[in-house]
């Protein structure tokens, strides 16, 4: 067991956890923050993912002892009030089915936006082609992108 | 056809006075979505008044709407409050939505599966909805002594226009819900043209919580003293626990201990859906899930080969039968063979129409042509799991189910508690696809929570879910046509078979519009388990069906949607047999819309167009997809899809469902395939089990719906079956090359020279 002092979301959060621990369980086990979710723990699926100094990257994959004193956010900290661009496009186009890989969907948009304002179809695919979808909601996907892409 | 409407069942209508306060149900579903934003706590009111079981409404004129069937992303948490809304006549911006927990008593009808929500919620919901219209109106008659026949409603508002008076439903709903409820067979409903709600888009009810990444689902679920857990299944079909090392990891870090756990008391008849591969596990619990996982791989354990058995399955009368279950470990290799020896023996006659051995013996030409498709794992996104508390008196369950009513009696028998006793209440779920209708996750978190006394979450690592089973079975299915000289059809013959169970749906299209038809069917028994799968047996017949009727089509020199007319105006105006389940008008409908909205005889240049239709849980859907070939790989560019599902509640959601049922057919086709290595499945992550991905996802897909006043009818499977034969049949315009395995990736890279 380990202590570190995580930044996440713009909060410091004190945890003691072995230094395997993947992220993922410690944001969800430990920091009750559920918004990412388990799908694969080997980094195939894309519903844990999160981002390290604005980067997407697999939380189940991500072990804490990495972390160091990097920013992370989770979709609980993409915005204050729900209403990050990305987030408004998903609601607009009213993306989601079960819901359970979508704030992966999201937190990987997000990161595509800020490196590319304004991607093409064939940059949307394969930015986002880490993240599955089982209910298929590909198509709204990338609609919701390019809506977001016209107010970032 | 005419549907026969069920009876309503009055219970649904009653108060249940114990729970009018907010009983167990209602503190739960708070605590397990979220705390109420500030908007929402501003329009709380201080008391709610129960109208009936799905209703309840406000001093200050809010109403909450139950949702009662749970939710897997069929978007039933927003469709089915909305039939409510539109007959109480209420402002639906006003609307809060609760999902309702596992309520029979209050409840008809709490099951997700058949495509059946909307279609058997259709005539209770609205009058649900028209009674408690009624109870308000009655309350305003009382109060404002006039006629209640002069009292008119209109978006939450109750008016006696004479006299001048109005006032809010909240203004009326303390003594509306006193009143006697209405005789519900005797309220009246909206006519469809004066809807205000049902058949304009409304948005998901939760999609900002699922934006913002709110806890929904069981998974996100957590209580004071909460412990965690996971299961060690075995590792094959046909193997079963011998012993383990409790000690190999109850010294690891945060490990509290590890058990067996028998699912099943010995004597307990099992129902249809008590599908568990493996009844006997152990569970390790701990501290935190990670711990857990991390146990999981140091456990010693040793397997060993099981050999048949017997279980009790609960028969009619009380009377249990006894069911086996094979020993052995099987392959899917094996599995070919066997399914090939099916094809030339004789299979179980199901339907025959006419005299199909003349006609075959006097065709001069026979087309044969044998479909196949492996088994299929449903991959949920979010893993089985379950959180459970239980203590010796009773039991509390929040889990992702699509049939609680199948698992409380399994419950009740293996924890030793009453049935009443037991409270499940409905997680929104990461995906079902019909493998949530096998409950049995739910009775391993409980039988954990009542062996280490303290409420639990357990889940399933993706490998425990993806290697424990309940797949959709293999199939096989062998299509005859005989045609005369001048390429008249004198017969067709179908006979369809697979692992455990037959895909065959003998009175179907095209059973109705030929003369001479033969449909026989065959089954291999396994010890493979396996379940409903999105659309069961009609996600691989329809493949099959429909692509032999394309080459058919082909063969006799005709086009492949006028084809299928020319059969389906047989079918209505002179079919044969009395047993054919299908509307040929309805469907021939719906392939005349999708031949318009795709613009089906203008084919796009470098464009291969595929076409199929299909009939399933009670609605009509045709397809066209459109390809292209891209450096040697097929690129689904266009789906079209007419559907005719009756009145369509929630438009756009309606669409969405849509397109992902024609996504996960599409991914199906290419990719989806589990097999099996002396019983040992031998894909457990999605590193190995391809799912389609957003690369591979139609680059435009348009859904119409036709426009009609029909009951509404099943939406959440239809689109998915007639999808393999539409891509499978524009393979061929691309390819040359029929495809008559699945999946269809592996010998679209055996194709040489693949350009267009």
């Amino acid at each position: 067991m380990a202590q570190y002092n995580l930044n996440i979301n713009g909060k410091t959060h004190q945890v003691d956890v072995d230094p395997n621990t993947p992220l993922l369980w410690v944001l969800r086990d430990h920091l009750d923050l559920v918004g990412t979710k388990f799908g694969c723990g080997i980094a195939q699926c894309g519903a844990c993912t999160v981002h390290v100094e604005g980067n997407a990257i697999r939380s189940c994959s991500y072990p804490v002892s990495a972390i160091e004193d990097k920013k992370v956010v989770t979709i609980e900290g993409l915005s204050e009030k729900g209403d990050h661009p990305v987030q408004k496009a998903w609601l607009e186009h009213d993306v989601p089915q079960c819901g359970y890989c979508q704030s992966g969907q999201i937190m990987t948009a997000v990161s595509l936006l800020n490196q590319n304002s304004n991607p093409t179809d064939e940059e949307i695919s394969q930015a986002m082609n880490g993240n599955i979808c089982r209910c298929g909601t590909y198509t709204r996907i990338k609609a919701a992108i390019k809506t977001a892409s016209k107010s970032i | 056809m005419t549907l026969i409407e069920k009876k309503l069942n009055r219970r649904s209508f009653l108060k249940v006075s114990a729970l009018a306060g907010g009983g167990m149900m209602l503190s739960f579903s708070w605590l397990a979505g979220c705390k109420p934003t500030n908007e929402e706590i501003l329009t709380m009111p201080d008391e709610w008044f129960e109208i009936n079981s799905y209703i309840k409404i406000g001093e200050n004129g809010a109403v909450t709407l139950f949702n009662p069937n749970p939710e897997f992303g069929q978007n039933v948490k927003t469709s089915l409050p909305m039939i409510l809304a539109e007959e109480l006549d209420i402002d639906w911006k006003k609307v809060f939505v609760e999902q309702a927990d596992f309520y029979p008593d209050r409840f008809d009808r709490q099951f997700t599966g058949g495509s059946n929500s909307v279609r058997s919620s259709w005539k209770p919901l609205r009058t649900a909805g028209a009674t408690a219209r009624q109870l308000i109106i009655n309350a305003a008659s009382q109060t404002w002594n006039v006629p209640v026949e002069e009292i008119t409603t209109s978006m939450g508002t109750v008016e006696h226009k004479s006299s001048g008076k109005k006032a809010g439903y909240g203004e009326m709903a303390s003594l509306a819900g006193t009143l006697d409820a209405p005789d519900p067979e005797t309220v009246n409903l909206k006519e469809i043209p004066d809807f205000k709600i049902i058949g304009k888009s409304k948005k998901n009810v939760d999609g900002n919580k699922i934006v913002t990444g709110k806890p929904l689902f069981a998974l996100d679920h957590k209580v004071e003293g909460m412990k965690y857990a996971s299961i060690v299944h075995p590792p094959a079909f046909g193997m079963k626990l011998k012993s383990f090392d409790k000690n190999s990891v109850t010294s690891l870090p945060g490990i509290q201990d590890a058990f067996e756990l028998k699912i099943f008391k010995d004597d307990y008849g099992r129902n249809f859906f008590d599908t568990t591969t493996f009844p006997v596990i152990i569970a390790i619990v701990g501290n935190s899930t990670w711990e857990v996982l991390q146990a999981k791989k140091s456990l010693k354990v040793e397997w060993e080969k099981a050999s048949d058995s017997t279980f009790p399955m609960a028969g009619r009368g009380g009377q249990n039968r006894e069911i086996k279950v094979l020993g052995g470990l099987e392959n899917s290799s094996t599995h070919k063979e066997k399914m090939a020896e099916y094809i030339s023996k004789p299979g179980n006659i199901h339907r025959k129409d006419g005299d199909p051995e003349t006609a075959f013996k006097q065709a001069s030409r026979i087309i044969e042509r044998t479909y196949s498709a492996p088994f299929l794992a449903h991959n949920t996104m979010e893993p089985m799991n379950a959180f459970a508390d239980v203590k010796d008196d009773q039991a509390i369950i929040y889990a992702p189910t699509q049939a609680p009513e199948l698992i409380r009696q399994t419950l009740s028998s293996s924890l030793g508690l009453p049935v009443e006793n037991i409270q499940i209440n409905l997680a929104r779920m990461g995906g079902g696809f019909g493998r949530r209708a096998y409950s049995h996750h739910l009775t391993e978190a409980a039988l954990i929570s009542q062996k280490i006394k303290a409420p639990v979450k357990m889940v399933y690592t993706r490998e425990d879910d993806m290697t424990a089973g309940v797949y959709r079975p293999t199939y096989s299915a062998t299509y005859r046509a005989a045609l005369d000289a001048n390429n008249n059809l004198l017969g067709l013959h179908v006979k369809a078979g697979g692992i455990p169970e037959s895909p065959l749906h003998a009175n179907r299209f095209p059973a109705g519009a030929i003369d001479n038809y033969l449909a026989e069917s065959w089954q291999i028994d396994s010890n493979i388990t396996i379940g409903a799968f999105r659309a069961p047996r009609s996600n691989f017949i329809a493949g099959a069906e429909q692509s032999f009727l394309d080459e058919l089509a082909e063969e006799m020199g005709k086009d492949p949607i006028e084809f299928r007319l020319e059969l389906l105006k047989r079918a209505e105006t002179n079919p044969v047999g009395e047993r054919n389940d299908y509307d040929p008008k309805r469907y021939a409908g719906v392939l005349e819309l999708v031949r318009e909205k795709s613009n089906w005889s203008n084919v796009p240049s470098g464009i291969a167009r595929g076409v199929s239709a299909y009939f399933c849980h009670n609605s009509y859907v045709a397809e066209v997809v459109d390809i292209s070939i891209k450096n040697k790989q097929p690129v689904v560019e266009s789906v079209f899809a007419a559907v005719d599902c009756g009145i369509v509640i929630n438009p756009d959601a309606a669409a969405n469902m849509g397109e992902g049922a024609i996504v996960d057919g599409i991914g199906n086709a290419f990719f989806g395939e589990m097999t099996f290595e002396d019983g040992v499945p031998t894909k457990s992550n999605f590193d190995k089990y391809r799912m389609i991905r957003h690369n591979e996802a139609p680059k435009k897909i348009e859904v119409h719906f036709v426009e009609n006043n029909e009951a509404p009818t099943g939406l959440g499977e239809p689109l998915f079956p007639p999808i393999f034969a539409a891509l499978g049949n524009s393979l061929y315009k691309a390819t040359g090359k029929r495809l008559y395995e699945q999946p269809f990736q592996p010998q679209i890279l055996q194709i040489e020279n693949l350009n267009m």
